[in-house]
């Protein structure tokens, strides 16, 4: 094989591993169960995206590893108990269109308190400790638990139900395969968010300067670019994204705890490892990994289920130690 | 001796900068005049870089002056530097490699975008560019990334164009290229502040020269009164640099 072919296949084998994943798992379980499966691992890689993208763009351009990222998620989670709780009318109608409306203004509201609060910490705590790593961790460990403190403070301490909207309650037949209504349209509004964010990085002048931020930050400031204003700017997106992540997992969930955010840490570091730290395409290709093989493995191997994502993890850094699409060669 | 504020585009009076623990510039005096190429030489480890990037506000200047253009630019943010008109080219040549070659460009552009005229002058010096208008900026070859960083550069107007080292790495015929293209912006009365190892390219180059040790200028004057002076740069240069070749 010339070196020019394999160049490429290095280059386009990442974006393989998605699909083989996919093909490979059909015959090991036969049509029905793959299709639910599948649809069900899509739907929560589509969720774990919302939450890890922001992360990894925040330490991709920042290089601030924000511990406190779970409070974020958990913040999106109780803002949404709160403004679906006081649009029950809505969603205990079983119109589909008052249905959607809830659950689009409560995505808004999460995405907006997280967003805010997320300016907050940036301009009180994360500003301080711009290049230094281990306050960053203190720091953002301590705000974490201060958050969900107050959280508690605010909501208490009980886990509060977050019932699906009545309309999405029940499943659609692909076939002979029950496929959750709701996970269809978590499905569909992830794949509308992250479509908006692609559209974002790529086609618009801010999304080519973030991108550009992640790989050579001096560069940027010397084309006369304000790193800082462009640091604020996605620190809010990315807390943002958390929210509407948060919010939309509780939903899945149908139950919410001052938790929430704390049992996602684990995999949305995960995906950020596996996708290449900073990298957003990496990050959606890890999290939709990260969500089959978390459905595949509690289908096939329940009792592998718990170590699945770390196996994962381990397989992927053999093959690319830095990741699958690292932003960096050096 | 130039004094003439009209002629002098930015002056550096004194400049001393301190990496870390170390102190890398001693007080360094340069002029850059309008219009002109000043070639600022030296060994490695001279403080030529150094120099650039304390122009830039990359590095801050503990004490002296930088004035552009009737403007203290000392203690001054990159982004405002820049927003001045100098466009800077750095030693690694600061390409995004991740984007494509159309991308690099635009984020060198004003708010409006692309202006024809410019980008036609791009493509005329560099028509490389133009056929890897899509490409990754990270898969070109040395030689192109450097078009591409030069060609940013100059996809503006700008006041004063600073650039790390042009032709580092590059291939005879590539070097050559660049001489044509960086002529080609000297002809336009484009004011060019260049670090060169190379001393054919600096004396092809250049109008001016300040040449750089241990962190201070040690010479300042015409380049044709350097380049006529075998003696001053075997004194000033040593072998290192290649003097004849």
């Amino acid at each position: 094989m010339s070196r020019e072919w394999r160049d490429r296949l290095q280059q386009w084998a990442p974006y393989a591993v998605t699909p083989v994943l996919i093909l490979a798992a059909l015959p090991a379980m036969g049509m029905g169960p793959w299709l639910t499966l599948t649809i069900a691992g899509l739907t929560m890689g589509m969720m774990l995206f919302l939450m890890a993208s922001g992360l990894t763009l925040i330490f991709g351009l920042m290089d601030v590893l924000n511990f406190a990222h779970a409070a974020f998620i958990t913040t999106g989670a109780y803002v949404a108990v709160s403004v679906l709780g006081r649009l029950a009318g809505w969603t205990t109608e079983s119109s589909l269109a008052l249905n959607l409306a809830a659950l689009l203004l409560a995505l808004l509201a999460a995405a907006a308190a997280s967003g805010a609060l997320g300016f907050v910490f940036e301009q009180i705590i994360i500003r301080r400790v711009y290049g230094a790593p281990l306050r960053q961790i203190l720091i953002t460990v301590g705000a974490l638990i201060v958050i969900e403190q107050l959280i508690i403070v605010v909501w208490g301490p009980d886990a509060i139900p977050l019932p699906k909207p009545a309309g999405l309650r029940g499943s659609v037949f692909l076939g002979s395969s029950p496929i959750e209504t709701y996970r269809l349209v978590a499905l569909c509004v992830g794949l509308v968010i992250a479509a908006v964010m692609q559209l974002v990085l790529t086609r618009t002048r801010i999304g080519v300067l973030v991108r550009a931020g992640v790989e050579d930050r001096e560069m940027v400031e010397s084309l006369g670019y304000h790193i800082r204003r462009l640091f604020i700017g996605v620190f809010i997106a990315g807390t943002a994204l958390a929210g509407v992540g948060g919010m939309m997992w509780g939903q899945y969930q149908t139950l919410v705890n001052s938790q929430i955010g704390d049992s996602m840490t684990v995999l949305v570091f995960i995906i950020l490892i596996i996708g290449g730290l900073g990298s957003v395409s990496g990050c959606f290709i890890g999290a939709i990994l990260v969500g089959l093989t978390n459905n595949y493995v509690e289908f096939l191997a329940p009792k592998l289920a718990l170590g699945s994502n770390i196996l994962l993890m381990v397989l992927i850094l053999m093959w690319r130690p830095r990741g699958l699409l690292p932003i960096s060669e050096q | 001796m130039v004094d003439d504020a009209k002629e002098v585009l930015m002056r550096l009076e004194g400049v001393h900068t301190d990496i870390g623990r170390y102190q890398i510039l001693h007080g360094v005096d340069l002029m850059v005049r309008r219009g002109r190429v000043t070639m600022l030489l030296g060994r490695n480890g001279a403080g030529k870089t150094t120099t650039l990037r304390t122009v830039m506000g990359l590095w801050k200047a503990r004490q002296g002056q930088i004035v552009f253009d009737g403007q203290s630019i000392v203690g001054m943010a990159t982004p405002n530097i820049a927003q001045l008109g100098i466009a800077y080219v750095p030693e690694g040549m600061g390409i995004f490699g991740k984007l494509t070659v159309r991308e690099n460009l635009l984020l060198a552009t004003a708010p409006r975008g692309f202006a024809q005229e410019r980008l036609d002058r791009v493509f005329e010096c560099f028509p490389a560019l133009k056929l890897k208008w899509d490409s990754a900026a990270g898969l070109l070859s040395g030689g192109q990334k450097q078009m591409l960083a030069i060609g940013r550069a100059i996809i503006e107007q700008r006041r004063l164009l600073v650039v790390d080292e042009p032709t580092k790495g590059l291939s005879p015929a590539m070097v050559d290229h660049f001489i044509a293209a960086l002529l080609a912006l000297k002809a336009e009365q484009t004011t060019l502040l260049l670090v060169e190892q190379n001393f054919r390219v600096a004396r092809a180059m250049g109008d001016d020269v300040a040449v750089m040790d241990q962190g201070r200028i040690v010479h300042s004057g015409e380049m044709a009164a350097l380049a006529a002076d075998e003696a001053l740069q075997q004194s000033l240069l040593g072998l290192s640099l290649g003097v004849g070749a």
